[in-house]
């Protein structure tokens, strides 16, 4: 049975419905992140879980148990909050002493076990601080480790890293996944970031509009998309409107109008006069100014270079196809000693293997 | 950096003077006057007389006589007299109860217009100081006649004791009618500082304290009302003080025994016209609160260290 259970859950506020029917699963254990732009219902769906907000309708369990009417803080579940909530008037060591002082933990246990936590986020000289004398990341353990000291069943996490600059968010990402491995509590995730959510999770819930798109593993989400939306929201993609021509097994062509036929691999459902649309991962698509044509397994085009930005360790180039479509590809600028391979307006070919593209049905 | 420091002196200078005009000198002529002999008329007992022959003003007092001028009587007095001490005690203890009143009263008050959306907030704290419109004694006059024998409130309040079969209460002129005044009066002075400490509070800290285990009780003692102290001790400081001093409510609404220590000061310096004793009560009162406060401070930064 799994840890939580999410069962046809619905909440609206007013005229807008925030989460539509959503059902899921997390297993104990598991790194699982809800990614979705803003207004897509993650953060709402995140505080039924906590048990500030109460679905309309559906079900939500908790190693099997209902959580409906139970509030916050009878619930195993934690939040560390995108603004962190630290107590100001407590100290690191207050601040991580409170949900054990709140659960009725022995007084004379309570100092080891604050010591342990603040060991696991190695803060163990910032016990006496105030959260104000603490820098960004350093509040974000301390949060963290507020949220882990009664090890809750189910740690929920709201954009924890969304206040932190770049290089310290990639820093702290890494420090989550360890710890995560470490304390082996099961951790829930909210983000926007798909970089930081294809990074921490073992597996993501896309949201849009109240709505799971498609719950995968990263790589799954990332190479295979459900959905034209999965597809663009998740890492840069090209998006190219095609027309099924022919189904064959293993194999199918699509009409990209203006532009010529291509093959990919067959999707289900798919018929001839599907209509659809090809993603296809810039770093997929080969680049250069002739490639050798005819390959079995490859699709070839040509195109014009519309624009060049050089980025230092790769150079994006977006290439305009016959038809107009502007298509994103890149080159890595390793070992040749040159910065850039193409400039605007170079003639260039594409090629790339059928089964790089992922077709979607519309 | 010279043109810097003139400009602070051009800006604070005005108000500087004016506090060491009309506060600082008042207040040393005022210790001064409680080391002096009061005057056969009231008043003080001069020390400088008009010289019959030439008319020039000149000093009595002089190395050799100033026995006669200066005296620790009036403080001999106030501490050999319990009568003093004792009002003393009873004065703190009105403007502590005032006190204690005014902040169970108003933090709910304040809560609700912290919380209210913006545009109820600026309404409701207008109503708060609608009062100030009124002329303050109008408004405590009017506390007599609510408080008096032939008011609804007295009727209805004596039928529902006869009810119950209790002798009926008269309610004005007594103690119960002066706590009354001097909470009314002063509940503004707590709700304002205690609503502009809740506003700035986070609510994120409400859902932590929530999320980590924390009952509705709890929440409250252990998150909003220590964060809400500065706003208490404000409120304390603006209405404790004043509370204190204040002789126009016993006045107007005590009885013969609800006297407190501004009736007495009052009393010396306009009734019996004992300049140096009024001058005695009032450093007294001065100093007691001076130690008070100093006192609370002591306990606070002990109370910081230790958490």
């Amino acid at each position: 049975m799994a840890l939580l259970e999410i069962r046809d859950v619905v909440k609206t506020f007013g005229d807008f419905t925030a989460v539509n029917h959503v059902s899921l699963a997390v297993e104990a254990g598991e790194f699982f992140t809800l990614l979705g732009p803003s207004g897509c219902g993650k953060t709402t769906l995140l505080r039924m879980l906590a048990g500030f907000e109460q679905p309309d309708s559906g079900e939500i369990l908790l190693d099997g148990k209902n959580m409906a009417g139970v509030p916050p803080e009878k619930r195993p579940v934690h939040t560390v909050f995108q603004s962190y909530a630290l107590f100001p008037h407590m100290t690191v060591a207050q601040n991580i002493a409170f949900p054990l002082k709140m659960a009725g933990v022995a007084a004379a246990e309570v100092p080891k076990r604050v010591d342990e936590v603040l060991e696991d986020v190695r803060l163990q000289q910032f016990a006496r601080r105030y959260p104000h004398e603490l820098s960004g990341g350093q509040r974000q353990r301390v949060a963290i480790a507020r949220a882990l000291v009664n090890r809750p069943r189910l740690l929920l996490l709201d954009e924890p890293l969304s206040a932190l600059d770049a290089k310290l968010r990639e820093q702290m990402q890494i420090e989550l996944i360890n710890l995560q491995k470490e304390v082996g509590i099961t951790f829930v995730y909210v983000t926007h970031d798909q970089g930081e959510a294809l990074a921490l999770s073992h597996r993501i819930a896309v949201m849009s509009q109240g709505q799971v798109e498609q719950l995968d593993a990263p790589e799954t989400i990332y190479s295979y998309p459900k959905s034209r939306f999965v597809a663009d929201f998740i890492g840069q993609c090209n998006l190219l409107d095609a027309t099924i021509t022919d189904v064959q097994p293993g194999r199918m062509k699509v009409e990209i109008e203006g532009v010529g036929t291509a093959e990919a691999l067959p999707v289900p459902g798919a018929q001839v006069g599907g209509k659809g649309t090809l993603t296809l991962r810039p770093e997929k698509i080969k680049l250069g100014a002739s490639l050798p044509q005819g390959g079995v397994d490859e699709v070839h085009f040509k195109g014009r270079v519309h624009d060049c930005l050089y980025l230092g360790d790769v150079t994006i180039y977006i290439v305009e196809l016959d038809n107009g479509t502007l298509v994103e590809t890149m080159l890595p600028n390793s070992g040749s000693g040159k910065a850039k391979f193409f400039d605007d307006n170079d003639l260039v070919e594409l090629a790339w293997r059928f089964d790089a593209g992922h077709f979607v049905l519309a | 950096m010279k043109s810097k420091s003139l400009a602070k002196w051009l800006i604070s200078g005005p108000p500087l003077l004016y506090l060491v005009l009309f506060f600082a000198i008042p207040s040393l002529i005022m210790a001064f006057a409680a080391f002096r002999f009061p005057g056969d008329y009231g008043g003080l007992l001069p020390l400088t007389a008009a010289n019959p022959d030439t008319g020039a003003t000149e000093l009595l007092i002089n190395f050799g006589n100033w026995r006669d001028f200066l005296t620790l009587e009036n403080f001999q007095r106030f501490f050999e007299e319990p009568i003093y001490f004792e009002l003393f005690v009873k004065s703190f203890w009105y403007a502590g109860l005032t006190t204690v009143i005014c902040i169970v009263l108003a933090y709910p008050l304040a809560w609700l217009i912290a919380r209210s959306p913006k545009k109820t907030r600026d309404l409701l704290v207008l109503l708060v100081i609608l009062p100030f419109w009124s002329n303050f004694l109008i408004r405590v006059y009017a506390w007599m006649i609510i408080l008096g024998p032939q008011s609804y409130f007295s009727r209805s309040l004596n039928y529902l004791l006869g009810l119950v079969g209790i002798e009926p209460v008269s309610l004005l002129f007594s103690q119960f009618a002066v706590i009354v005044g001097l909470v009314y009066v002063h509940l503004p002075f707590m709700v304002l500082p205690l609503y502009a400490n809740l506003e700035k509070h986070d609510m994120a800290l409400l859902d932590a304290a929530q999320d980590l285990g924390a009952n509705a009780w709890q929440r409250f003692w252990k998150v909003t009302w220590p964060l809400s102290l500065p706003g208490v001790w404000a409120g304390t400081a603006l209405v404790f003080i004043p509370a204190l001093g204040m002789f126009a409510i016993p006045d107007l609404l005590g009885g013969t025994n609800s006297m407190m220590i501004g009736n007495l000061i009052k009393q010396q310096y306009l009734d019996s016209r004992d300049w140096p004793f009024g001058s005695v009560l009032s450093i007294m009162l001065t100093l007691t609160v001076l130690l008070l406060a100093a006192l609370a401070g002591w306990a606070g930064s002990r109370g910081k260290d230790k958490r």
